[in-house]
């Protein structure tokens, strides 16, 4: 272990001060301090691939709006996480989410403990002004506990992370392009016929919205997701 | 090899010359070989041997002499007779023609501005040499530069002429390439690579194609010098499978070059190591995009991540990474035989050197064109080009591809550089340049980019995964002729969230289409909104939305 | 202070928002004071009237008969309210749309039913090959997001308008609420 004090800079968000390691992002460092920035691809324990666009925060001196969760902090930074344009940006982020996909939150086993669904009622989404696309898409329920829907998927990936990154069997991923993609099993096999999925559970535990469930639990209970920080720490003082 | 030995080639391939006084060059490159040039070059072999000229009068297989819309294209050399349309029937007739006077009926005069206008840099090889043989290209003065580089400079002197050259980046967002150089040369690691992006994408585009498969010794020259320079031993050329003559032609030449010791260990007598190696792409257009490009090599599926970390930090597995597109490395090894300030005399205050551009759509000269930078869009299209074809009238030019944007009539006097371009709402992109004329209808053009954007999008970040599928339907249904004024600013909201919030660049510049062609074009999407009707009477709008 | 002229109406829905409305209980009779029921499947109007001051709109628009009803709706009313969650997205009624009409009536009058009847085509309004929400076909004043939205969400906004206020929906109900 390096004994020299970790490198801190001092940087202002939203006119607050916050001092946070040098190692530590925009985002890690506002919500240390309690001030709030919404994401949905991010998940403490995880790793970061800036795909969801929520976060996007405006820095003092550039004119790009940066991801919180994949930019460091600076000294001297000023950042900005809420304004007129962040939020008209978020919401319509948010409205594009709900046309892509068949998100009938009425009839969803996550209705109550939905990431999406209670980020759109923070934003103030009272309706979606792009029209619905209404896409043909599958259930497999062919595992025998859980089933996953993808009518209700965002494409956050997190269940293709934590699958490899945590778990280490990697029988998520990604197939398709642009607004074909779409998450699979093994090489789209059946989940139920997955070679290498452990039947773990990660997967449904970070599912953001009602794409992963548990079978047999309609209005599914409140997902468990305090174990990943826990095993990402573990891991971390083992190293 | 040593450089005696290199400059005993030049001087061996020079006798060979001398020794055949006449040449028959046919183009072998992808556009002339799709008008049958393979065939034409087997029948004037055939009519050569006929002749008893086969030791006097060699047929040799050359890269791209540019005109391709005059295809296929045979050049009887040493005198530069160029003949256009080319069919193998001719073959007697031109051969015969060799000790006499040229055939009339099949000349292409080598006075149009087209050739003209004209400066060779990256393509001052390109249908000279063939580009199978190694040979041929140092003939040609290639590896010249490199051995300069090798033997008579430091890596810091090799990034200094670089720099002076003023080289701008040809893939598109044109960064200095100096500056990126010395960023790759800085940083500190044991393992560093060069990487050659191949995977040129946007439609109407083919000008790194052309180069590949005309003088591929060329670019690996460019990468060998730049990983020196860098302090790399690694490179990858990432080459798009669509390109199979391109593939063929690089893997003999990097053969060519190993053979001959400009690959791998001890190149040029020096304890200079570097060596190269394909990698294909599957056909996405994303992965021009360099952190895609990276995962891509890497063998994962070929998605942007977000920037910083520029690859130039951490890039291929994590290693400081240079990469530049092939038309920049094949700007380089001129940069170093004739020095930096040399190239830098050329072009504008901002934009020094050539630049080489595919011209398509309606022009009369449709092919492959290197000018200098600064050169006016009226100059590229009406003289270089030869103007719009059929009579009809200019309407705008897309530069940049999908990236790019549409350039009406009014900028027509502007300088093509990277800053002009931006300023008029394009950009300067790889190359491409799309005429389109009074035939065309912008909102049907604007419509047709964004579904290319649509269907390429990796699908990584919502906004451009969701929202170039929502531009699409909101353009389909103006072009419709079914939709609103709400429904005009619902699009025009949308280009500035894509292109505010997107990940990479693909997302960022996909609404650039739209924007300039309702920058320029307004009056066109409203006829189709207001009075259900397309100027260009070339969207078909349904009967029910009339009435 | 005249009354406010209010009307309900129900288009493809379940009728679980007239129900939340009715749920309102007693607090319909301080509403009362303030308000006059012009039209409302729950009295017996027949004809859509003029000058309304405002709606409040059930459902998605599904059949031409939706099409036709929420147009003379739109003309003759100043503020029109989408209420509920098929109203403002389409809902469950729109979960057809990732299906052909045909196939979604062969399911209905032909595979489901264990005494085969013809598919009605007569006098039943046709359907339209896509559910929409109401603000896909006219212009919607408020959206009351929920399946269905609380008595209380809807007293809150029923409140607000006889107040003449535009009433601020953020944190007060959710789709699917």
């Amino acid at each position: 272990m390096n004994p020299a004090a970790p490198d801190v800079k001092t940087l202002r968000i939203d006119g607050v001060d916050v001092s946070a390691r040098a190692d530590q992002t925009v985002l890690e460092a506002a919500r240390e301090k309690g001030l709030s920035i919404p994401t949905l691809c991010h998940l403490d324990g995880l790793s970061d691939v800036g795909a969801c666009r929520l976060c996007l925060v405006e820095v003092k001196g550039t004119s790009k709006l940066m991801p919180a969760c994949v930019t460091r902090v600076e000294e001297g930074m000023e950042v900005t996480t809420q304004s007129d344009r962040l939020l008209k940006y978020r919401r319509m982020i948010l409205e594009l989410l709900f046309a892509e996909r068949n998100h009938v939150c009425s009839v969803c086993v996550a209705n109550g403990h939905c990431d999406l669904q209670w980020l759109g009622q923070a934003h103030g989404l009272t309706h979606v002004q792009f029209p619905y696309r209404y896409p043909k898409l599958s259930v497999d329920a062919s595992h025998m506990r859980f089933a996953v829907d993808h009518n209700r998927c965002i494409l956050c990936t997190r269940c293709v992370r934590v699958c490899d990154e945590v778990e280490g069997a990697h029988t998520w991923d990604v197939m398709g392009r642009g607004i074909e993609s779409s998450v699979i099993t093994d090489l789209q096999q059946p989940w139920g016929e997955s070679d290498t999925c452990t039947s773990c559970g990660k997967c449904v535990q970070v599912c953001p919205t009602g794409a992963l469930f548990e079978k047999g639990r309609a209005r599914s209970v409140v997902k468990d997701r305090d174990f990943l920080p826990y095993l990402a720490m573990m891991r971390e003082g083992k190293r | 090899m040593t450089p005696e030995q290199l400059s005993q080639i030049g001087a061996d391939e020079a006798a060979a010359r001398a020794s055949a006084p006449q040449r028959l060059y046919v183009c072998m490159a992808a556009g002339c070989i799709s008008s049958s040039s393979d065939a034409v070059k087997k029948s004037l072999e055939a009519a050569v041997a006929e002749r008893g000229l086969k030791g006097t009068c060699p047929v040799t297989g050359v890269g791209c002499m540019g005109l391709c819309s005059r295809g296929p294209l045979v050049s009887a050399e040493p005198a530069g007779i160029l003949y256009q349309d080319v069919s193998p029937g001719d073959a007697g007739e031109i051969v015969q023609s060799l000790s006499g006077e040229p055939v009339a009926r099949l000349q292409c005069s080598r006075d149009l501005p087209f050739f003209k206008r004209q400066v060779g840099v990256v393509l001052e090889n390109s249908g000279r040499i063939d580009p199978e043989r190694l040979e041929d290209y140092v003939a040609a003065q290639g590896y010249e530069g490199l051995v300069q580089a090798l033997t008579e400079m430091s890596p810091a002197e090799v990034i200094e002429q670089v720099s002076r050259s003023g080289l701008r980046g040809r893939g598109g967002a044109g960064y200095p390439t100096g500056l990126k150089w010395s960023t790759v040369a800085k940083a500190q690691a044991a393992t560093k690579y060069v990487v050659c992006n191949a995977d040129e994408g946007d439609p109407g585009a083919f000008m790194d194609r052309s180069v590949l498969e005309s003088d591929p010794q060329r670019v690996l020259e460019g990468m060998i010098i730049a990983g020196y320079a860098v302090g790399a031993s690694r490179g990858y050329i990432y080459v798009r499978a669509e390109y199979p003559l391109a593939i063929t032609r690089l893997n003999v030449a990097i053969r060519q070059a190993k053979h001959h010791g400009l690959l791998g260990t001890q190149i040029a007598n020096t304890e200079f190591a570097f060596d190269i190696e394909l990698r294909l792409g599957a056909g996405a257009f994303v992965c021009g995009e360099e952190t895609a490009l990276i995962a891509s090599i890497e063998g994962g599926r070929g998605t942007p991540r977000p920037r910083p970390p520029y690859p130039a930090q951490a890039g291929l597995y994590g290693a400081p990474t240079l990469i530049n597109n092939v038309e920049t490395f094949a700007n380089i090894p001129a940069i170093i035989r004739k020095g930096g300030d040399w190239y830098a005399a050329m072009g504008t205050a901002r934009s020094k050197g050539t630049k080489v551009f595919a011209l398509t759509g309606k022009i009369n000269c449709t092919g492959l064109i290197e000018v200098p930078m600064g050169m006016s869009l009226r100059e590229i299209i009406f003289e270089v080009g030869g103007g719009v074809p059929e009579g009809r009238k200019f309407k705008a030019v897309q530069t940049g591809g999908p990236s790019g944007g549409c350039i009406p009539e009014q900028f027509l006097d502007m300088p093509v550089d990277y800053d002009s371009l931006a300023q008029a709402g394009s950009i300067m992109g790889s190359g491409g340049m799309i005429v389109m004329d009074d035939s065309s209808c912008m909102v049907d053009v604007a419509k047709y980019f964004m579904e290319f954007c649509m269907s390429e999008s990796c699908g990584k970040c919502i906004p451009c995964r969701a929202g170039t599928a929502q531009m699409y339907d909101l353009l389909a249904k103006i072009s419709e002729g079914r939709a609103g004024m709400g429904d005009l600013e619902m699009l025009e909201n949308l280009c500035d969230m894509v292109k505010n919030t997107s990940l990479c660049g693909l997302g960022q510049s996909a609404p650039n289409p739209v924007l300039s062609t309702l920058r320029y074009f307004r009056d066109e999407y409203l006829a189709h909104i207001q009075e259900k009707r397309c100027p260009a009477g070339v969207c078909a709008i349904k009967q029910e939305a009339n009435a | 202070m005249s009354k406010v002229r209010l009307a309900t109406v129900w288009l493809d829905g379940c009728s679980g928002c007239h129900m939340s409305f009715l749920d309102m209980d007693e607090r319909l009779l301080d509403l009362a004071g303030r308000i006059e029921l012009v039209y409302s499947p729950l009295v017996d109007y027949k004809e859509y009237p003029e000058n309304v001051d405002v709606v409040l709109v059930e459902g998605s628009i599904s059949s031409e008969e939706d099409l036709h009803k929420i147009k003379k709706i739109r003309e003759r009313s100043k503020i029109l309210v989408s209420l509920g969650d098929c109203a403002v997205t389409g809902n469950v009624p729109a979960m057809r749309n990732a299906f052909k009409t045909g196939d979604v009536l062969r399911r209905v009058y032909v595979e489901n039913v264990s005494v085969p009847s013809p598919t009605p085509n007569q006098v039943v309004p046709a359907l339209l090959p896509r559910v929409c929400p109401v603000h896909e076909v006219v212009p919607v004043d408020v959206f009351v997001p929920g399946c269905p939205p609380s008595a209380d969400t809807i007293f809150f906004t029923l409140t607000e308008l006889v107040e003449g206020r535009r009433p601020d929906l953020t944190g007060r109900t959710r789709f699917g609420a």
